[in-house]
């Protein structure tokens, strides 16, 4: 009977309580150390700061409880912005990354062109520099004068996705790939179609298998739709921009710093446990 | 010799992987209720054999012939011949992210389109011959290797395929759960189901197939009932692969 099945707390053997107690006495041992640390740490820094001969202009110019209760209503009215390209950038990557990374791992003759397109996309989006990504979209394609004004927020959307896609392509690609050829094969000899097979079959494990790492990306685009603030979207960044440049004064910033950080601690947390429990049910299925 | 068309017929069947000629023109024929067992050394085409005559593969040469239609002409329905031939791996069968049920019924409902209930209802069916019904509902992964073999099995034959290919499929089992796979494949001949099975299992093949099929480096060396083969080999080369079996 393995170990972990024990669940009877009565009749412990004399050598598992001294086990224990030794056991409890480490940890109490580390959480000692832990905390005394992190106060040294802590004051260190302070003292650091403090004494510093600018910390009290800093102080000012960054974190004046005036001009945050300021910006933050003008700053969060932004953030909205924000969220909306976000979950419209989102759905866009989701779409255009699955195409690319179904493509990519296709082996049809026809589809021959579009291979080899999608993985130029793919080699030339993710070495781009994000911003360098909304400028050419953001004044390259009104420069065009082909749709007439397009709106900067769907212009940064745009970029975004277009920026993502590259980047989760290949996360979705790497899941494609792990997934055992028999699986293909089995589902091919039922008599399902390609894109049935694509569909039912490989797209819901290879999607399963990336989880963490599309999380991952997705709490990084978080903060990268505060980007679209150099197209001139009144968003979050932008918002807290324009009070910075009537006051001179930094707090701004920090208000919209501190909503995109409350914004994103969700997901992270969620992300976090989601991991944690895939790990453990690894460990699990192995060592059945 | 059985008359009439065979259920399949493999003329002159010739597969290269680059410069490897894995077959080298194979002749076969497998008739209504036969079981053929194909034996022969790791490497020598079985699998390959197999893959080819379900379509995953494509042949470099010769002809296959399914109840007597050329299914190796470019201009068949690919996923319609599939649907109309059964196929079981070593592994990786079953489709761990849908349930035990689901996946018997997968191919019923997604291509011959039967309505959900009736899918299901056979569905159950074949899961209770197999003694499992209680595990319709759970995922794949709950099950031990044995039971998802034999899932595997009745799922492959959940749409009436006109022939089963079997491609060794108990030899990633622990030695105690290939017995009840193999019962299970002896059930499925004595309901006359159409059998062509590559197999490392010597006493099954010996006690189950009405023809053995001995490959060697991708030619058929020799073949006739399990009697001559096993008892009285005539070729040099399948007295000393089954020596080396022996050994
Ligand atoms: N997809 C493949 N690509 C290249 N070579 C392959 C492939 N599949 C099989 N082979 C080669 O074909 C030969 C026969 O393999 P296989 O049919 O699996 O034999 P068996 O099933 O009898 O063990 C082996 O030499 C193997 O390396
Ligand atoms: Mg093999």
């Amino acid at each position: 009977m393995p170990a972990s099945k024990i669940k009877s707390y009565g009749d412990v053997s004399r050598v598992e309580l001294d086990r224990r107690a030794f056991r409890k006495k480490q940890s109490k041992k580390s959480a000692l150390i832990s905390c005394v640390s992190l106060i040294a740490f802590a004051s260190a820094i302070y003292l650091l700061l403090s004494n510093s001969t600018g910390w009290e202009k800093v102080r000012i110019a960054f974190f004046s409880p005036e001009y945050f209760l300021d910006a933050l209503p003008v700053v969060f009215e932004g953030l909205l912005k924000n969220l909306q390209i976000l979950i419209f950038a989102a759905s866009g990557v989701a779409v255009l990354a699955t195409l690319i990374a179904v493509v990519r791992t296709s082996r049809s003759a026809v589809l021959f062109p579009l291979r080899v397109l999608a993985s130029v996309y793919t080699d030339i989006f993710r070495g781009l520099p994000m911003i360098i990504i909304l400028y050419l979209i953001g004044f390259g394609i009104p420069g065009l004068r082909i749709f007439g004004r397009i709106d900067a927020g769907l212009l940064g959307t745009i970029a975004i996705i277009i920026g993502y896609s590259a980047y989760v392509a290949e996360v979705i690609r790497a899941g494609i790939e792990a997934i055992h050829p028999s699986q293909r094969a089995a589902a091919r000899s039922l008599g399902l179609s390609h894109s049935q097979t694509m569909r039912i079959i490989i797209l819901p494990q290879a999607i399963r298998k990336v989880v963490p790492a599309l999380m991952n990306d997705f709490v990084s685009m978080q903060k990268d739709v505060g980007l679209v603030s150099v197209l001139g979207v009144i968003d979050a960044v932008r918002s807290a921009q324009i009070m910075v440049a009537k006051t001179y004064n930094f707090t701004p910033y920090i208000a919209a710093g501190l909503l995109f950080i409350l914004l994103s601690l969700p997901f992270i947390r969620l992300t976090d446990w989601y991991t944690a429990k895939l790990r453990k049910r690894e460990q699990m299925e192995g060592a059945v | 010799m059985m008359g009439g068309e065979p259920v399949l017929r493999l003329e002159n069947i010739r597969k290269r992987y680059g410069k490897n000629e894995v077959l080298k023109g194979i002749d076969l024929s497998v008739f209504h209720h036969e079981v053929i067992a194909l034996i022969g050394a790791s490497g020598s085409g079985k699998s390959t054999l197999l893959k080819c005559v379900n379509l995953l593969e494509n042949i470099d040469d010769g002809q296959i012939f399914l109840s007597g239609e050329d299914i190796s002409d470019p201009r068949v329905d690919e996923d319609k011949i599939r649907g109309k031939i059964g196929i079981v791996f070593q592994n990786y069968n079953l489709f761990p992210h849908i349930t035990v049920l689901d996946n018997v019924t997968l191919a019923s409902k997604k291509v011959l389109k039967i309505p959900k209930a009736q899918a299901e209802e056979k569905g159950m069916e074949l899961l209770s011959r197999i003694g499992i019904a209680q595990k319709a509902k759970v995922y794949p992964d709950q099950l031990s290797g044995g039971q998802q073999q034999r899932v595997a099995l009745v799922r492959a034959i959940a749409s009436n395929p006109e022939i089963l290919l079997l491609d060794e499929i108990t030899s990633a089992l622990d030695p105690q759960l290939v017995g009840e796979v193999l019962d299970l494949v002896r059930e499925l001949k004595e309901a006359q189901t159409t059998i062509l099975m590559a197999t490392h299992e010597m006493s099954f093949a010996k006690s189950v197939a009405d023809e053995i099929v001995f490959l060697e480096n991708g030619v058929v060396a020799e073949k006739g009932p399990p009697s001559q083969i096993f008892d009285h080999p005539e070729k040099q080369s399948t007295k000393d692969f089954l020596a080396r079996l022996k050994a």
